[in-house]
């Protein structure tokens, strides 16, 4: 197997580092940080941007243009926050940079704040993260003493207040403008843009939201240059990536990678190969939003431009596998039960629609499907996607519209067989 | 301050919160949460009193209320199970662990057990993908779970209040056994 060296899963394979922070600063932890504080913020703007840094939440956007978009000729409250609301099915990265080394993602958030000129960071961390929120909290006083959070940091004259805020459970507080509603005390539904949160954003301030590993790049970048972190990966995709990987493989976990390995590589290399050495049906590449993928299509390249050619997205990284025992109409409606749950209600073809896909595919499930339905099904979903006012509505219809495509048999067998073609030694559905 | 079931202890960790933020309705999830802990569920009047404090109309706390879901509006048991159901999940096992837990507990989905130390509810992910199955009960995540581990699991919460089979700071694979 080839190893490929490893960024912010690195530490913690050290045995023993719990990621305290004179454990992180034994690694050269906060050096960056000092170094950012001695140089003008446009001057870490550019060089996150030469960098090649994307967002590792799930869109992808470039990190450095992000933060420039902030008017610079804004007088007053400016926020930077950090989404660390790690919820989307297949994911689980953040957790553990969150629980292992929590200090890159502060250092990373320093750095931020500073390059845009925010003196109150607010870190939002899903209410179900309880052992997360209290190592953030620990981790965060740590800073504070050692005078790496406050007022006047290192003699700069800048200050930085950085406030752990927790959810309460809902996924669509990860959509950033629900997430700002979220800490403003809301119900997270996402705001209508523009404007954009670097226009209006926490309370109506300009405001960037990143995610944890985007951040937690951030330190090295300033450390060992733009150059250094645009040789790894692919010249649109550069740096490293953490793939979540679950599912039927027989070493589900998270993979620091260059983007741009295969899914190959990830699912037969790094995770082991399919459990029981079973044959490979199914994969879904970047969370429950992004379309599934084929055994045909294992030799793309995991990068962001290469998984959207072949119809589907890299997202938030969490790769599910699903061997030929799988059946896939069950699995499109388990995702789809978790829509229906999870879509705040805000937009009419999500909500409602959300609802009417999930009756038709439990009937199709149960049984009592009926040869229209999959037209039904494609005419739901066209009129979902595009028309929200937030990507919410496009992930739903993704599980639907690419079973539909890919696995079409199965749902005509249903259909016709009136039942579950498959033996159901695994359930992925419910019946109440 | 007239408060009808709040204590003055949860007004005050309540109220620490207020600098943190220019508004005090950012404190909302957080009221409610503290609210929670203290009186089991949110009841009514346990919400009426997060709106005097909030400065906010019970509508408005009732509205946040009813959208997230590790809100309570209804008593539950001394310890609440969330069993994980989302699909990584289900396809290594998830379903058949809930209707073991059901079984074992003699309960359906969202109801509580007659002495009250149980209530049973589904999720949805955890982020907890690559160990499930999984539940999270109260503060703890428990993972890579088998019906021998929850048998084990549900003796001790009966027995101790707590189980050390609760996960610790995550980290998979655990290739260098740190």
């Amino acid at each position: 197997m080839v190893s490929y060296e490893k960024i912010l899963t690195k530490n913690m394979d050290t045995p023993g580092y719990m990621g305290t922070l004179p454990e992180y600063r034994a690694t050269g932890g906060y050096t960056a940080f000092e170094k950012a504080l001695k140089m003008p913020p446009a001057e870490i703007i550019d060089i996150v941007k030469k960098s090649g840094l994307r967002g590792r939440g799930g869109a992808g956007f470039p990190t450095g243009v992000k933060w420039s978009f902030i008017p610079k000729t804004h007088v007053g409250q400016r926020y930077l926050c950090c989404n660390a609301d790690e919820s989307e099915p297949g994911t689980f990265k953040d957790r553990q940079l969150i629980e292992r080394d929590p200090h890159q993602m502060l250092e990373g958030i320093g750095i931020a704040s500073y390059a845009i000129g925010a003196s109150v960071a607010y870190i939002y961390i899903r209410g179900e993260f309880d052992l997360g929120a209290k190592i953030i909290e620990s981790a965060i006083q740590e800073a504070y003493q050692a005078k790496f959070f406050g007022k006047n940091l290192l003699g700069s004259g800048f200050n930085l207040e950085v406030i752990l805020h927790r959810g309460a459970g809902a996924y669509i507080c990860g959509e950033e403008t629900a997430l700002l509603e979220s800490i403003e005390g809301k119900r997270g539904k996402p705001r209508t843009k523009p404007p954009f949160p670097a226009v209006h954003g926490l309370y109506q301030a300009p405001t960037v939201v990143n995610n944890v590993e985007t951040l937690a790049n951030v330190p090295y970048i300033i450390n060992r240059g733009a150059e250094w972190y645009a040789s790894i990966g692919t010249p649109k995709s550069p740096g490293t990536r953490i793939f979540s990987v679950s599912g039927h493989v027989k070493r589900p976990g998270n993979y620091e990678v260059p983007l741009g390995i295969t899914l190959r590589e990830m699912i037969y290399t790094c995770a082991g190969g399919i459990r029981n050495d079973k044959a490979l049906k199914a994969i879904i590449p970047g969370g429950a939003s992004a379309a599934f993928l084929t055994p045909a299509h294992l030799d793309t390249p995991m990068d962001f431009e290469a998984i959207a050619q072949i119809g589907s997205m890299l997202g938030s990284g969490g790769v599910t596998v699903m061997d030929e025992e799988t059946c896939m109409v069950q699995a499109a409606t388990n995702l789809l039960e978790f829509f229906y749950h999870e879509s705040c209600g805000k937009c009419t073809p999500c909500r409602e629609g959300s609802s009417w896909i999930l009756q038709v595919l439990h009937r199709i499930e149960r049984g009592t499907g009926r040869a229209s339905d999959l037209d039904l099904l494609e005419t739901l979903c066209r009129r979902i996607e595009g028309v929200t006012v937030c990507a919410f509505g496009d992930a739903e219809v993704a599980p639907v519209l690419s079973t539909l495509k890919h696995f079409k048999e199965e749902y005509v067998a249903h259909i016709e067989g009136r039942g579950c073609p498959f033996q159901p030694n695994v359930e992925l559905v419910m019946a109440h | 301050m007239k408060l009808r079931v709040l204590s003055s202890a949860a007004e005050a960790a309540i109220t620490l919160e207020f600098e943190k933020y220019p508004d005090k309705r950012s404190v909302l999830l957080h009221a409610l949460r503290v609210a929670q802990q203290e009186t089991g569920y949110l009841s009514e009047e346990a919400m009426r009193d997060v709106a005097t404090l909030l400065e906010l109309t019970p509508v408005q706390v009732y509205d946040v209320a009813t959208f997230y879901t590790l809100f309570h509006l209804q008593p539950v048991g001394k310890h609440v199970i969330y069993a994980c159901k989302s699909l990584p999940c289900a396809l290594v096992g998830a379903s058949a662990l809930c209707r073991h837990i059901q079984n074992r507990l003699g309960v359906g989905i969202g109801e509580t057990t007659s002495d009250n130390q149980f209530t049973l509810k589904q999720t949805e992910c955890l982020a907890s993908c690559g160990s499930g199955p999984m539940v999270q009960i109260n503060d703890n995540y428990y993972e890579y779970l088998t019906p021998a581990k929850v048998d084990r699991l549900l003796d001790d919460l009966r027995a101790r209040g707590k189980s050390d089979l609760a996960s610790k700071p995550f980290k998979i694979p655990n290739v260098t056994g740190a």
